[in-house]
């Protein structure tokens, strides 16, 4: 099994039907794989704080959110994360593609790569980093606490997770 | 007439469904006229009213009217595309165009000078949209209701706001209520 299909199998596993996307190369797999499930409502968003504030709606509406995007977006999302996300207690799953780690080929995806964890830890969100493809095997126990604690969550998948560049 | 008005004439057809409201002055005011547990307040988060209302929309089947602000659609003018490639018949956005940044002093917005958000929502995409002046913002939200297709209103008014004082409602508090009246 791929892991982008594996990713996907989780988020469905955990009732998760509504899933908004601001691509990244390294996303591209499990993009792809979101759109092809009749069980998610896929809805690509143009800015990621757009698409918190779709998936706060969702979460309203009854279904289960997820994010996808790339770490870059952490700086974007501030304000969203803090002021709807966390302030009116909601879950969500942001699956985060870690840019500027190790097998990087762009000097500038660092700058940000260096802010991450320390942006996500003062906005005292749970933050896991896959590293490893192994690494995969807890997203389903992370997605179940993630809801249960009605939090938003982030998992940080860099290159070598991907496999590479 | 000033947007306080054009809630007051709409507000009877807004208790009827869920309604998403916009941060700052127009969450209190609509609070002031007519608190419904179907409303949600904003309480921050500029911009996002529209996203909020679509996502809701789009997840389960009642009707779901967005008020929105000239200022916040310009701050997430990439709702539009969003809006309008996922349509959902049960979504409305209500933008109160009064060119101005009500909530910080009536600064003017480019919607008072050569900017059309209607123009805007049509090139975006959106197949239903009515630009009307304030006096007919009851008359084109009924219909758009009753259409249950989705709409985009750009309703032109005055800038002013009327003083009304802070929602010191917790926000878990009113996204509990809300969403108990989304079940219900
Ligand atoms: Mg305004």
């Amino acid at each position: 099994m791929s892991i982008d299909t594996r990713i996907v199998d989780d988020l469905v596993a955990n009732d998760i039907r509504f899933v908004t996307t601001v691509p990244c190369k390294q996303l591209a797999g499990v993009i792809a794989e979101i759109d092809a499930r009749d069980e998610i409502y896929h809805i690509p968003s143009n800015k990621e704080d757009e698409g918190m504030g779709l998936c706060a709606g969702a979460f309203m509406g009854g279904k289960r959110p997820a994010i996808i995007m790339q770490n870059t977006a952490i700086g974007v999302t501030i304000n969203a994360l803090a002021t709807l996300i966390q302030y009116y207690r909601m879950p969500l799953p942001m699956i985060i593609s870690y840019r500027g780690e190790l097998r990087e080929p762009i000097a500038c995806q660092v700058e940000m790569a260096v802010h991450t964890k320390a942006l996500l830890a003062q906005l005292h969100i749970p933050t896991y980093h896959f590293h490893h493809q192994s690494d995969v095997e807890e997203l389903d126990l992370i997605l179940k606490h993630c809801f249960m604690s009605s939090k938003p969550v982030a998992v940080l998948t860099d290159a070598n997770f991907w496999g590479g560049y | 007439m000033i947007r306080y008005e054009v809630l007051q004439n709409i507000a009877p057809l807004l208790r009827d469904h869920l309604v998403v409201c916009n941060i700052g002055i127009p969450s209190q005011e609509l609070h002031a006229i007519d608190d419904q547990p179907s409303n949600f307040y904003m309480l921050g988060t500029m911009g996002l009213a529209s996203s909020i209302g679509l996502g809701l929309a789009l997840s389960q089947p009642k009707t779901v009217i967005a008020i929105d602000g000239d200022g916040s659609v310009l701050t997430n003018l990439g709702t539009l595309p969003t809006i309008a490639n996922n349509p959902a018949g049960n979504f409305i956005l209500l933008i109160v165009d009064n060119g101005s940044y009500g909530s910080t002093g009536d600064q003017p917005t480019y919607t008072g000078k050569k900017t059309s958000l209607a123009k805007m929502a049509e090139a975006a995409g959106c197949d239903r949209v009515v630009e009307c002046q304030a006096e007919d913002t009851g008359t084109v939200l009924q219909a758009a209701i009753e259409a249950g297709e989705m709409t985009i209103i750009v309703c032109k008014c005055q800038s002013g706001n009327v003083k009304m004082p802070v929602i010191t409602m917790d926000p878990v508090v009113i996204r509990d209520r809300f969403m108990a009246a989304v079940q219900a």
